[in-house]
């Protein structure tokens, strides 16, 4: 690490998203020369407490690259952190237009932060759609660096710009940075024997070069990356450093930028330990192998492509080593149909999938209800109905995962909150389909899928232990005396049926859809036992053991804000602005969905009021209005983003005053 | 025993029939043809001499889906059409099983029609008894995707529109390496076909022509009547002439003009160009045009018998050496390394 500056003090003024006020860089900390990463400067630096960069250009741009890269070298460099990639769901939309545009923001401190920010300090802009696309976000003040090569007639009438915003005013309230950044990647490369278009396509090392210089970043993590990357074309590789250095020297060199910043390591921020940067899909990837690794059961993913969930059979298909069998199914329906057969055989079944990839699964989710086996069912939730917005996020699938079969179908929920805790949830929602035989939702989102943050790793032997005990013989006496073996006798505690795989001799016994009797398994349309038997299933899943929940309220408020799943970051930081601001608010968020911790009904009677921010139309407030009759007020969005900061405090505000 | 067993633990002591029959009662109507497969199968069981524990039969939905019911192995009665699927999870992940799937022609060619083609094309170590009646018993009558076009029923008053599949053309189509026809009332065929597809190393699709004395009685007697059988039924054997009829009058020839296969009258001019069946032969051309000889309406031309058995690549076994490759080129998975990846930072207390 390169920065010599002593830590500050901790940050508790509630500073997580910028706002219109404090998006520019009028948040400085304090100021003193220091020497960056790379080279001397005798440019002035001043030292920022965060930061939030937003980098836009086409789909082809390679935005996500670059953002993944900053966000690398934030990483490394020990800032606090989290990312919001955003991208159309089309591979290669038209080139230049708006729904082509494609933008990655990262948000880093010195402190700790809960979310990707709200608005942008700087906007990096690779053409005339990324700069339109994006400036109704950037506040005033704030800087903007714009691909002037871009900006030429052609590009700006696509997204209709009649005269050129860099020359007609429009941006006056900004400080704009005109860089040709193709003119000038094209001229650092004149040298490698690239052919214009080859050496065009390095800009975006060019503009991560220039950032990098801008906020003092580590470089030797990207350069590695890139000659890695590109190791079979040793000319790409050294064109994408050399493009790097000459963005990195552009800044150093050039009168446009007077002033570089830093932001010291989040150094308080973290408990001791060691840290990567993770990102929700993969936390969960690895959730799911540690998990196979505590039960001692071979890990079994049946799925089938889909956004956003695809990633998670890309990096479980990379760990056969881990006696993980990947299987890519020929539809939703068969994939969980896989993992369902594997889960009959003793394995620790997964399928992963989004909305509609659920709702295809639900018959067979239904037969894993019946035949009560343990089950992963991963849905990272995008926006829909049907085909919605692939790669937007949304919380729309809580009542589909909750209620989304025929008959009495009663599914355990477990719901991360950030991209890291994505690793804990599996964990969590291996151990409730282990313990009670079930099949388990472990429902994610878009946002935390592809968002990523710090991780402290945690040691294996703080990982919970997860082993099974399959069926081995009998577990049931006849009148006459005889020893046999019912698969459907239960686990008085638990209520969960014993585990007999098959090749245990002995135990060879039958399941399937149709209603079994009690204890042994056997068909029965009995009208009594159905009846003992849906209310069994019921008392199964509601007996689930899980933590009660915890509230946060040092004010001893009136109004409670409650959430589940992604919305962790932005409602924990709309809370900590109300707080800072005076207004006493409690925070409570649900991991556990289904079922609910055993004394929501308490804390929920506890408030005046209950405010609850979702981003569909009021999910979970139906859920809690129906069973613990709480008039829970909503607070909903569903544009496919996540809630800023400002605007869910704005709301709450208001909510504590009525 | 053979390669596609090899993995399976072998029964300690000598089985019965017996040992196969579950403790439930039977309960398909009276005269249904699924009793006679049934029975074959109990039969027949004994004499792969494996652990029955380590034998699973997996169904759908339907009149046959109650088939594992009856078995004492393990069983999965599962959901319409998906018993492919799930069987496909089981086999991959426990090589040490004899999976078995029993369908119908609803469950496996109308709404399991996908499951079934991947299956076989995927060629996962399975063995899918497809018992086909021609209509749908237990939704009481309605037509099914193999019932012959104009098929009254009570979903089709005015006859049915739709041309039928020929699940042994359809299987062969989709890269079957193994593809039998037999008939419930023959227990010997019968037998023999199960032989020959357990033998089978990867998925085995044996058709049984199952007679569905309720709804569609008598759909195969064209093939059962002494009589008409000697003009109707094609028996392939491996390495015999294809002839049948009255004292094998009749052989089937490949036309020179089209290359298609055609039924002749055997003449001591053109016996030596009766085609000599060959179940090994690695191109499907040949039994798929055998498998086009039937007549999907009178079913004259049936061929039954073994139409194709060619060893192609075990899905599961390639499955299982990716794991072990996987492992001699990275060493067995660590967690705490996993989890640790290339790019860390510490902070101190």
């Amino acid at each position: 690490m390169t920065s010599q500056v002593s830590s500050p003090a901790e940050k508790a003024d509630g500073s997580d998203g910028a706002d219109g006020a404090d998006a520019a860089h009028d948040t400085v900390v304090g100021e003193q020369r220091s020497t960056p990463g790379r080279g001397a400067s005798d440019k002035e630096v001043r030292r920022l407490d965060r930061v939030i960069i937003r980098f836009a250009g086409d789909s082809g741009d390679g935005m996500q690259l670059t953002g993944d890269r900053f966000t690398s070298e934030t990483a490394a460099f020990g800032n606090d952190l989290s990312t919001l990639p955003n991208f159309p769901a089309e591979i290669r939309a038209p080139a230049g237009t708006l729904p082509g545009v494609s933008s990655f923001q990262l948000h880093f401190a010195d402190h700790d932060i809960l979310t990707p920010g709200d608005a942008p300090n700087v906007l990096v802009a690779m053409n005339p759609a990324a700069l339109k696309a994006n400036i109704g976000d950037v506040p005033r003040g704030a800087d903007i660096i714009v691909n002037t090569d871009e900006f030429t007639k052609r590009p700006m009438a696509k997204v209709g710009y009649e005269t050129s915003p860099l020359e007609d005013g429009s941006l006056e309230a900004y400080n704009v940075h005109p860089v040709p950044l193709t003119t000038m990647t094209i001229e650092a490369l004149k040298d490698f024997g690239l052919s214009r278009k080859e050496a065009e396509r390095s800009k975006n090392m060019f503009a991560l070069g220039l950032l990098s210089w801008m906020y003092h970043r580590p470089t030797e993590g990207t350069e590695k990356f890139l000659r890695a990357k590109f190791a079979k074309k040793p000319q790409i590789a050294e064109a994408n450093v050399a493009a790097f250095r000459a963005g990195w020297n552009f800044g150093e060199t050039t009168e446009d930028f007077a002033v570089s910043y830093e932001v010291n390591p989040a150094t308080r921020a973290f408990p001791p330990g060691t840290y990567r940067n993770i990102s929700g899909n993969l936390a969960l990837s690895y959730g799911l192998i540690a998990a196979g690794q505590q039960a001692d059961l071979p890990l079994y993913l049946g799925s089938y492509p889909i956004t956003p969930a695809s990633d998670i059979l890309h990096e479980l298909s990379r760990h056969k080593n881990f006696g993980v069998r990947t299987f890519q199914a020929e539809d939703e329906i068969a994939a969980i149909g896989a993992a369902l057969g594997a889960a009959f055989g003793g394995q620790l079944a997964v399928t992963t999938t989004s909305g509609p990839g659920v709702a295809l699964k639900s018959e067979t989710i239904g037969l894993a209800v019946s035949l009560e086996l343990p089950l992963l069912v991963v849905a990272i939730q995008r926006g829909g109905p049907s085909t919605g917005l692939p790669t937007k996020t949304e919380q729309a699938d809580l009542l589909q995962a909750m209620y989304g079969r025929n008959g009495e179908a009663p599914v355990p929920i477990v719901a991360p909150r950030t991209p890291a805790d994505c690793f804990d949830a599996a964990m969590d929602a291996a151990r409730i389909a282990l313990t009670y035989r079930t099949p388990v939702f472990l429902l994610s989102d878009g946002y935390l899928a592809n968002g990523s943050e710090p991780w402290r790793i945690p040691e294996i032997d703080e990982l919970p232990d997860l082993r099974v005990q399959f069926a081995t013989g009998p577990n049931h006496e006849l009148a006459d005396g005889t020893e046999v073996f019912w698969p459907y006798k239960r686990d008085p505690q638990t209520l969960a049926r014993p585990w007999a795989v098959p090749g245990t001799p002995g135990l060879e016994h039958r399941i399937g859809g149709i209603e079994k009797q009690d204890g042994t398994g056997n068909i029965s349309y009995d009208p009594a036992n159905h009846d003992f038997m849906v209310r069994t299933r019921q008392a199964k899943i509601d007996g689930i053991e899980v933590p009660d929940l915890e509230v946060d309220d040092p004010d001893r408020a009136r109004t409670l804000v409650l959430g589940w799943g992604s919305t962790y970051g932005p409602i924990t930081a709309a809370v900590r602005r109300l707080r800072v601001a005076g207004t006493p608010i409690a925070q409570a968020h649900l991991r556990h969905l289904n079922p609910f911790p055993r004394n929501l009904g308490e804390i929920l009677a506890r408030y005046d009021k209950v405010v609850v921010p979702e981003m569909n139309l009021g999910q979970l407030a139906t859920l809690l209005r129906a069973k613990y009759l709480v008039d829970a007020h909503s607070y909903n969005q569903v544009n496919g983003m996540p809630f800023k900061a400002e605007q869910l405090a704005t709301a709450l505000k208001e909510a504590t005053h009525d | 025993m053979t390669e596609a067993l090899s993995l399976v633990p072998k029964a300690e002591a000598k089985q019965s029939m017996k040992d196969f029959k579950s403790d439930q009662e039977v309960r398909w109507c009276p005269g249904c043809g699924d009793y006679a497969v049934l029975a074959a199968v109990q039969g027949f069981m004994p004499e792969l001499g494996l652990a029955k524990e380590n034998i699973v039969f997996v169904s759908g939905i339907g009149c046959s889906s109650r088939f594992p019911y009856y078995m004492n192995t393990y069983g999965m009665h599962s959901i319409h059409g998906r018993a492919p699927a799930i069987a496909t999870g089981l086999a991959s992940s426990r090589r040490d099983l004899s999976v078995w799937v029993v369908t119908g022609d609803g469950d496996a060619l109308s709404i399991g029609g996908n499951h079934l083609i991947h299956a076989l094309r995927r060629n996962v170590n399975l063995k899918i008894l497809l018992f086909n009646n021609r209509i749908y018993g237990l939704t009481k009558g309605q037509y099914s995707p193999t019932s012959e076009v104009g098929k009254i029923t009570k979903s089709t008053p005015m006859g049915s529109l739709d041309a039928p599949f020929n699940p042994v053309s359809l299987a062969i189509g989709a890269e079957a390496g193994f593809v039998a026809r037999t008939v419930d009332s023959d227990r010997k065929h019968l037998t023999e076909v199960l032989r020959q597809a357990a033998d089978h190393p990867g998925t085995a699709l044996v058709e049984i022509y199952q007679n569905c004395n309720i709804f569609n009685d008598g759909a195969f007697d064209a093939l059962k009547d002494k009589q008409q059988a000697e003009e109707a039924v094609i028996r392939l054997e491996h390495g015999q002439p294809i002839r049948f009829g009255a004292e094998g009058s009749k052989g089937v020839v490949r036309d020179a003009a089209t290359g298609d296969l055609k039924v002749v009258a055997v003449t001591a001019e053109n016996e030596s160009q009766v085609l000599v069946h060959d179940a090994h032969a690695a191109s499907p051309t040949t039994a798929f045009a055998l498998s086009r000889l039937a007549d999907p309406d009178t079913l004259h031309h049936t061929p039954i018998g073994v139409l194709r058995s060619v060893e192609r690549p075990v899905y599961d076994t390639l499955m299982a050496d990716q794991l072990d490759a996987a492992i001699e080129q990275h060493g067995k998975g660590d967690l705490s390394a996993l989890l640790a990846g290339n790019d860390t930072w510490t902070v101190v207390g």
